[in-house]
């Protein structure tokens, strides 16, 4: 059986999801992976030392720039046939181009699986994560989206796999949809996704600019900056910050929550990370019945009280 | 323009469903249906485009048991023009749905398929795009803002590192997040007006699909969220634990 992993970059940097999808390919057995952009040379390079990983297809050219979901699907569609697995990490880029490559095979994809129990069978979480569901596949392929919190990534280096160009350019002549541009949340702080610590606000936050004193507190934790789908409607932050069913799935060491009553949709996206920290005024928020430590009280007089025993500890 | 949205009943995503005591799936009897809130945005956007005269008709279809009409006169109260109803008692997939549409799309032929980016019950998100690849249509998925002229859809998509903006050549399927916008409430009149549209309804077998289960559900159970957490009373005891219990500072 072999099975190929669609890879997730940025930057120049494959991400961490993309190492937890190769991690649930290999218990299918060889995996092949599948770098798709334009000017990927260093890339390739790092694909190829990727853990478990035996070769590397890159596919290299402008019309695969920006990962469009036509493109990439008619280019993965071209080699499809060889594989009975084929793999993408469940974030936005994999969500877009799975199910459409499933439609064209004639094959039901499995979307955010958290455990791989059989070759054929699968668990993945419904009801905004309230529920797991087991299912089993009877589709000759099979088409998986792997949430990269659930599986441990291999490393980055320790491999050897060939490198192969796919020379054929398989869009169609066609483009439907034209890249105009992007607006990327500029950050030094880590990524939601593979940070050990995470602080996250909440409606109770009450404004964009009291979240400078999550960010005092993540500085010094070398933490990233969440926030529930609360606080991003109210325009606090970006649509990037979420964590939730709509938004980013973690499952960092240590997530702090703060001013979040903690609806369903958000503890969908952070009820897996090790240590829950609640802080909130209400002693009835759904928040602490998640939370491994709480404290209830009043954020604006406990948020400068704990950054100040963080950096004097 | 003429626009198509489809719309799904679910359990009202503000009710946590039980899971079967033979775990042999969720239990929904007598629990409060409602429209899929990613849906309703969808509705929403359709109404709003067509109050600006960019859009002329709006399309609402529903598959599933007969009672999916409530849903569909949800859509109609907040301003679709009538509905399309198949009816089916099998548990569809998003692969079938996407067969079941893309006929009705080859039916009425709409400029755009607005649709919600999953279902607030199984959470696939892979409908829309799954029949944008059928139709060989451009995709929009995961929209928050969405500008739309008679020859494309400039869209602008949620995704991991900020916002992306697509030109999108119609016609177009276009999955919504739900910061599109909010939905509005129906209005009694309309409510009252809507009982009035007309429901046009075809039953899935004469349709002429293949809808056989790829997936089964073998078993469900409850995710485990809630842990045996402790109230502490200062900062200081909380970094201590977190220094020395937990160990992950």
């Amino acid at each position: 059986m072999t099975a190929l992993v669609l890879l997730s970059y940025e930057e120049n940097q494959i991400r961490s999801t993309s190492r937890s999808t190769i991690a649930a390919a290999k218990k299918f057995g060889e995996v092949h992976a599948l770098l798709v952009g334009h000017n990927l040379s260093e890339l390739s390079q790092k694909a190829a030392k990727l853990e478990g990983v035996t070769k590397v297809l890159v596919a290299d050219h402008e019309a695969y720039a920006h990962m469009l979901a036509q493109p990439v699907t008619d280019l993965i569609l071209s080699i499809a046939e060889t594989y009975d697995y084929i793999l993408v990490s469940a974030n936005a880029e994999g969500k877009d181009i799975l199910p459409r490559v499933a439609g064209l095979l004639d094959v039901q994809p499995i979307t955010d699986v958290v455990e791989v129990v059989n070759e054929n069978t699968f668990v993945r979480p419904i009801y905004a994560g309230s529920i797991l569901a087991t299912v089993k596949s009877s589709d000759n392929k099979k088409l998986l989206s792997i949430r990269g919190t659930a599986f441990e990534p291999v490393s980055d280096e320790g491999g050897q796999a060939s490198i192969e160009a796919l020379s054929k350019v398989a869009h169609s002549e066609k483009a439907l949809a034209q890249f105009v541009s992007v607006e990327v949340t500029k950050s030094d702080r880590p990524e939601l996704e593979s940070a050990r610590v995470i602080i996250s606000g909440g409606r109770g936050m009450q404004s964009g600019a009291n979240f400078a004193m999550l960010e005092k507190i993540a500085d010094i934790l070398d933490a990233a900056i969440g926030a529930s789908r609360a606080a991003v409607d109210a325009g606090y932050v970006g649509n990037d910050y979420q964590v939730g069913q709509t938004g980013k799935i973690v499952a960092p060491q240590l997530y702090i929550a703060v001013g979040i009553s903690g609806a369903i949709q958000h503890l969908a996206g952070m009820k897996d990370s090790k240590i829950i920290v609640a802080i909130n005024k209400d002693p009835d928020a759904p928040i602490f019945k998640v939370a491994d430590y709480g404290i209830i009280g009043d954020l604006f007089e406990i948020l400068p009280q704990l950054e100040n025993r963080l950096a004097n500890r | 323009m003429k626009v198509l949205v489809p719309v799904k009943r679910v359990v009202d995503s503000n009710i946590k469903p039980l899971v079967k005591s033979d775990n042999s799936g969720v239990e929904t009897d007598g629990l409060k249906m409602s429209m899929n809130p990613f849906d309703e945005t969808a509705v929403e956007e359709a109404v709003r485009l067509k109050e600006q005269n960019i859009v002329s008709e709006i399309v609402a279809v529903s598959i599933g048991e007969a009672k999916c009409q409530d849903t569909l006169r949800t859509a109609m109260a907040m301003g679709a023009y009538r509905s399309i109803l198949i009816t089916s008692d099998e548990l569809l997939e998003p692969l079938s749905i996407a067969k079941i549409l893309q006929k009705i799309v080859e039916k009425e032929q709409p400029n755009l398929v607005l649709m919600g980016k999953q279902a607030s019950d199984d959470d696939t998100n892979a409908t829309g795009q799954i029949l944008a690849g059928l139709l060989g249509w451009s995709q929009g998925t995961f929209v928050s803002k969405l500008e739309l002229t008679s020859d494309k859809a400039r869209v602008h998509r949620e995704i991991d590192e900020g916002v992306q903006i697509l030109d999108l050549t119609l016609p177009a399927v276009i999955t919504t997040d739900l910061r599109l916008n909010e939905p509005r409430f129906a209005s009694l009149p309309n409510i009252m007006k809507a009982r009035k549209k007309p429901i046009e309804t075809i039953a899935l077998s004469d349709m002429d699909i293949k809808t056989t289960t790829r997936l089964e559900m073998l078993s469900v159970k409850e995710a485990s969220t809630s842990r045996e957490g402790i109230i502490l009373n200062s900062v200081e005891e909380l970094v201590e634990k977190l220094q020395n219990e937990a160990k992950v500072i």
